[in-house]
């Protein structure tokens, strides 16, 4: 097992669920709201030193009871290790965890996209928006288990709202040539790209 | 797609004065042994199909031989746009604006299951078939097809060319849904005609 669960263990007694060793790989099990404290710890810590975040992801089952998981992946390059850590949101409480945006600035679009396909608010993340589906598209989180898998929408709805998008808006103002584009956007966006915002997909 | 129908125009009319001189015939044949052979591909490339479409034009398949060698990364020099892979929704209004931004002569192959009818892709996010968004000439099947099988539908939109006449008024028609016309059907009845289409009836479950 990794050494870093009984270290995760004894630091964090409140927040620690329980560990297990699939395959050569640790798992621990987390309180959600305490993720955060202990990624900056695992982060910054001399004897852990996990300074790559591989993935942060989501799994739902198909049960009415299971908890959905907010799953991090973790890697620490100095002591080769590898840590699984799993949040467990229960049915109908809100999806909402901490962000690690400020630990690893990678966790920006990994965020993003969970909170694109699952609907997860990581809190703290600054830029929480859509990233694979557009930004008006609004039939819901694609990943969850109530989706159905054809969509909300009918199909000539969805190809009409597609057809309906402006290509041009995706993108920030410093990857346009043309900025003629600008007026086309949605409000929230044009107060984005007025306040100087250069991070776009 | 209801189609609009041009009140001057006489479905057949073969009289001796309509018969097209031995000049037209002749030009039309100049013109479009020049533009089949002069095909200039745009190519949309999106998924494993375009893996073969980079093998139909590299060495063993040579797409140069069809005069097809110039691929046009600009869709407004090219003459042919071929969409090789699925189409997300995404993507829809990219590739519609591609289309439009193409000039006319413009043709429109589309490569293989996906782009011709969704193929596999039968959710969300995926467009069932390139011909919601723009007129196709030539649909090629297979997942993916062979360089032969592209290759044999790029022959065929040769063919199409060739036969093409200076004199048909309608050659370069683009139309759009005509709600007036005896021929559209409403989007709703659209969508009830093709609901339990698809690889399995469960799809459209939801919930747990």
């Amino acid at each position: 097992m990794n050494p870093s669960v009984d270290r995760i263990r004894s630091r964090f007694p409140s927040a620690f669920l329980r560990a297990e060793v699939i395959w050569g790989e640790t798992t621990v099990y987390v309180k959600p709201e305490a993720v955060h404290d202990i990624v900056r710890y695992l982060h910054d810590d001399e004897s852990e030193q996990y300074d790559y975040l591989s993935d942060v992801t989501a799994v739902e089952y198909r049960d009415l009871e299971l908890p959905l998981q907010v799953v991090w992946h973790l890697r620490s390059l100095p002591y080769r290790r590898f840590l699984r850590l799993k949040g467990e949101i229960q049915k109908g409480e809100p999806l909402r965890v901490p962000s690690v945006y400020s630990i690893y600035a990678g966790a920006d679009w990994l965020e993003r996209e969970c909170y694109d396909m699952f609907g997860i608010e990581f809190v703290g993340h600054p830029d929480l928006r859509r990233i694979l589906m557009w930004e008006q598209y609004a039939e819901g989180f694609p990943l969850r288990k109530d989706f159905p898998l054809r969509g909300r929408f009918s199909r000539s709805e969805q190809l009409r709202q597609a057809l309906a998008a402006q290509p041009e808006s995706r993108y920030s103002m410093t990857e346009l040539t043309v900025a003629d584009a600008f007026e086309d956007l949605p409000l929230d966006m044009r107060q984005r790209l007025a306040g100087g915002e250069k991070t776009g997909e | 797609m209801g189609l609009t129908a041009r009140p001057d125009h006489q479905l057949v009319t073969v009289s001796p004065q309509s018969q097209e001189g031995w000049v037209a015939t002749r030009l039309d044949f100049l013109v479009n042994w020049g533009r089949a052979n002069s095909l200039w591909p745009m190519p949309f490339g999106t998924a494993c199909c375009a893996i073969e479409f980079m093998a139909t034009a590299a060495s063993k398949y040579d797409l140069a031989r069809f005069g097809m060698e110039r691929m046009s990364f600009s869709p407004r020099q090219a003459d042919v746009l071929i969409c090789a892979g699925r189409v997300p929704f995404k993507l829809a209004p990219v590739i519609r604006r591609i289309w439009q931004q193409m000039l006319q002569p413009k043709w429109c192959i589309s490569m293989g299951a996906c782009a011709s009818s969704g193929g596999m892709f039968d959710n969300y996010a995926v467009v069932q078939g390139i011909d919601t968004i723009i007129p196709v000439d030539v649909y090629v099947p297979g997942c993916p097809p062979r360089p032969e099988g592209l290759i044999y539908g790029i022959m065929m939109l040769q063919e199409k060319v060739k036969r093409e006449r200076m004199s048909d008024e309608r050659l370069r028609d683009e139309m759009e849904p005509d709600p007036t016309s005896k021929l559209y059907i409403p989007p709703h009845a659209i969508d009830e005609l093709s609901e339990p289409f698809g690889n399995s009836v469960h799809q459209t479950r939801s919930g747990l």
